[in-house]
C-alpha cells in the first residue's frame, strides 16, 4: 500500500515535471516574436534592411535613437496615429459597453412579445461576416457625409451581437432576487438597472472593456475604408502606409510597433484577474 | 408633480409602463439592427444584381455578376480562404483544448500565471506584428525562419511565395495570437464540470484518455461548439492577417482571401455589384458551414 504510493506519488511528480516544462517552453516561443520586436527596435534600418531580424543583441550599433525618431518622422504623424486610435477606441467601447450591457439585460430579466426572437437575431448576426455589409455602410456613411469621421469609424460598433450575448449570460446568472428586493425598495426599471444591477455586473464590463479595446485597437478593414486623411489615420492603417514596395522605413516601423503594444499590455498585466474571471465567469454555458 | 420614483407603482407613465420598458432596454439593438444590418443587407442583395458605375449610373443586369465571378483570380481566393478556414479550424479547437486539458489537470505549476502570459498575443495589433512574422519568414537567407532550416541542412525557402507555405505562416500567425483567448474559453467550460464525475471513473479504472472522451469532451459540448462557430466565421471572413503579411495589393495573388478580393473589386477596381455578389457568396458559405456543423456536433437536438 505505502509502496504504491510512493510510486504514484513519483509518477505524479513527473508528470508536473514534463507538464509544467511544456508550458514553460510555449510561453517562451510565444514571446519570441516580441523579442524580435524590441530588439530590432534598437537597431538601426540600413542594418534591418541587410541583415532583417535576429535574435543578437549587438550593443555597437543598438540605442534608443529610433524612439526619437518616432517624434521627428513626418512631423511627428506617428503620435497622431495613436490619438487617432485612442480616441477611437475609448468611444467604441463606452458607448458599446453601455448600450449592450442594457439590451443584454433586457433580453435576460424581463419576459415580453418577441423575446426569444430577438435573442436569436443577436445569434445569427454573430454568425455573419460583417465585412459583407461594407460596401452599402460606406454609401451610408458618403450619403450623411460621415466619411473621414471617427463616427463613421465606430457606428458600425455602437450595439455589438456578441457583447449582448455575453451580458445577457452574466446576467442570467445573477441572483433574481436582486431585482426583486429593489423593485420593493420602490426604485424605477432603470434605476435597478443602473444603481443596482450595474455594480454587479462589474466583472463582465472588465472582460468586455478589454476585449472591446483589443477589437478596437487591432482593427484594420473598416477604419481604411472611411478614414482618407492621413492624420486621422489609426496606428494599423498608418504602420501599412510606412510598409512600401520601395522599402520599409523600420526605423520608425520597429519603434513604433513596440509603442502601440506596450501600453495595452500594462493594462492587461493590471486588469487581467478581473479579466479573465468575468470571461470565465459568464461566457459560453449554454 | 416632484414625486418622480416616490409611487412608481401607482403612477407610471410611458416610459414607466411595465409593458414598454422591455423595449426601451431592447431598443439600441433592435435601431442598430435595422441601420447596419438590415438596410445594407437589401442593399447589397440589389446591388449584387447591378452595374455601378457611379451614383446616378445604375443598371439592373439581372445574374450577369454571378455568372462572371467565377474567374481564376476569384477561384485563387476562394481556394486560399478554403484551405485557411479548414487548417484555422482544425489548429484552433484541437491545440488550444489540449493545453486547456494540461493547464486544468492540477498537474502544472502556476497555472494562471500561464494562462495570462498566453493571453497577451491576443492584445497585439495583426497588422504590427505581422510585420515581424514577415520579416521571420523573409526571402533573405539569413531570416530567422531559413536559419533554422539550415540547422536541419534544408534549403532556404521563399515562405511567402506559395499558397501552402504562405498558409503555414498565416495558421502559425492565427495560433500565435489567437490561442490564448480559445484556452480561456475551454477552461471555463472544463471548470464547469463537476468533479465528482472524475473521481467516480477513478474508482471504476478509468485512464485520463478515456476521462478526457468520456467525461471532459461531452462537458465542454456547448463552449467547442461555440469556438467552432466564432472559428468558421474568423476562418472564412480572414483579411487582416493576409494584409499583415502580403499588404494590400499582392500582384501575385497569393494569400488573398475572398475578403480581400472583395475589397479589391469594390474598391480598387470600383465594381461594386461584383464586389456584393462575392460578399453574398460568402455569407452563404460562412452560414452554409456553420449549419452543417452545428446540425453534426448536435446543437439543433432537444436535450434528451
Amino acid at each position: 500500500m505505502k509502496h504504491s504510493n510512493r510510486i504514484d506519488g513519483k509518477r505524479q511528480r513527473v508528470k508536473t515535471i514534463l507538464a509544467t516544462t511544456l508550458m514553460f517552453v510555449t510561453a517562451a516561443l510565444l514571446m519570441v516574436p516580441f523579442y524580435f520586436m524590441f530588439l530590432s527596435s534598437l537597431k538601426p534600418g540600413t542594418e534591418m534592411l541587410r541583415n532583417g531580424l535576429s535574435l543578437t543583441f549587438d550593443p555597437g550599433v543598438s540605442s534608443f535613437k529610433n524612439y526619437e525618431a518616432l517624434n521627428t518622422y513626418r512631423d511627428g504623424i506617428y503620435w497622431q496615429w495613436y490619438k487617432s486610435s485612442l480616441i477611437i477606441m475609448v468611444l467604441q467601447t463606452i458607448v458599446g459597453l453601455v448600450l449592450s450591457s442594457m439590451v443584454g439585460y433586457g433580453l435576460a430579466m424581463y419576459r415580453f412579445k418577441g423575446r426569444n426572437a430577438v435573442f436569436t437575431l443577436v445569434l445569427i448576426l454573430m454568425m455573419v461576416p460583417f465585412e459583407i455589409l461594407l460596401l452599402p455602410l460606406y454609401r451610408m456613411l458618403i450619403k450623411f457625409h460621415l466619411t473621414d469621421t471617427y463616427f463613421g469609424v465606430i457606428l458600425p460598433y455602437l450595439v455589438p451581437p456578441f457583447m449582448i450575448f455575453f451580458f445577457r449570460q452574466y446576467v442570467l446568472s445573477l441572483p433574481k432576487e436582486l431585482m426583486e428586493a429593489a423593485r420593493i425598495d420602490g426604485c424605477t426599471d432603470y434605476g435597478i438597472f443602473f444603481r443596482i444591477m450595474v455594480p454587479n455586473m462589474i466583472p463582465a464590463f472588465g472582460a468586455m472593456t478589454i476585449l472591446s479595446c483589443m477589437n478596437s485597437w487591432n482593427n484594420l478593414l473598416w477604419p481604411l475604408i472611411v478614414l482618407n486623411s492621413n492624420e486621422k489615420f489609426t496606428i494599423p492603417i498608418g504602420m501599412g502606409t510606412t510598409i512600401t514596395p520601395y522599402g520599409n522605413a523600420f526605423d520608425v516601423l520597429m519603434p513604433g510597433a513596440v509603442m502601440a503594444v506596450v501600453p495595452i499590455i500594462i493594462v492587461y498585466l493590471f486588469a487581467q484577474k478581473t479579466f479573465i474571471a468575468g470571461l470565465t465567469s459568464g461566457s459560453v454555458k449554454g | 408633480m416632484s414625486e418622480n420614483g416616490k409611487t412608481p407603482l401607482l403612477k407610471r407613465g410611458f416610459f414607466t409602463n411595465p409593458k414598454v420598458v422591455p423595449y426601451i432596454f431592447i431598443a439600441p439593438f433592435l435601431i442598430f439592427f435595422l441601420v447596419i444590418y438590415l438596410y445594407p443587407f437589401i442593399t447589397t442583395i440589389l446591388m449584387s444584381f447591378q452595374k455601378i458605375d457611379g451614383p446616378n449610373s445604375v443598371e439592373f443586369i439581372g445574374t450577369k455578376n454571378y455568372e462572371k465571378m467565377f474567374n481564376r483570380n476569384f477561384k485563387q481566393a476562394l481556394m486560399t480562404t478554403f484551405r485557411y478556414a479548414f487548417w484555422d479550424v482544425v489548429v484552433l479547437t484541437i491545440v488550444p483544448l489540449i493545453f486547456a486539458v494540461i493547464l486544468n489537470s492540477g498537474s502544472v505549476k502556476f497555472p494562471s500565471f500561464f494562462k495570462s502570459l498566453y493571453f497577451i498575443p491576443a492584445l497585439t495589433s495583426t497588422i504590427v506584428v505581422g510585420i515581424v512574422f514577415r520579416l521571420a519568414f523573409g526571402t533573405l537567407e539569413t531570416a530567422p525562419a531559413n536559419r533554422l532550416l539550415a540547422l536541419f541542412g534544408q534549403p532556404a525557402k521563399d515562405w511567402l511565395m506559395f499558397a501552402d507555405t504562405g498558409n503555414f505562416v498565416l495558421i502559425l500567425l492565427t495560433l500565435w495570437r489567437w490561442m490564448g483567448v480559445n484556452i480561456i474559453y475551454y477552461i471555463s467550460g472544463l471548470q464547469s464540470i463537476p468533479s465528482e464525475l472524475y473521481e467516480a471513473a477513478k474508482i471504476d479504472g478509468a485512464n485520463s484518455v478515456q476521462q478526457f472522451f468520456h467525461i471532459s469532451l461531452p462537458g465542454i459540448k456547448p463552449v467547442l461548439i461555440y469556438v467552432i462557430t466564432i472559428t468558421v466565421l474568423g476562418g472564412f471572413a480572414m483579411f487582416t492577417e493576409s494584409v499583415a503579411l502580403w499588404a494590400q495589393n499582392n500582384p501575385g495573388g497569393v494569400g488573398r482571401t475572398i475578403v480581400g478580393y472583395m475589397y479589391l473589386m469594390g474598391f480598387y477596381k470600383n465594381n461594386m455589384g461584383m464586389a456584393s455578389a462575392v460578399g453574398l457568396v460568402l455569407l452563404g458559405l460562412v452560414l452554409a458551414v456553420n449549419l452543417i456543423q452545428l446540425f453534426a456536433m448536435g446543437f439543433f437536438k432537444k436535450e434528451d
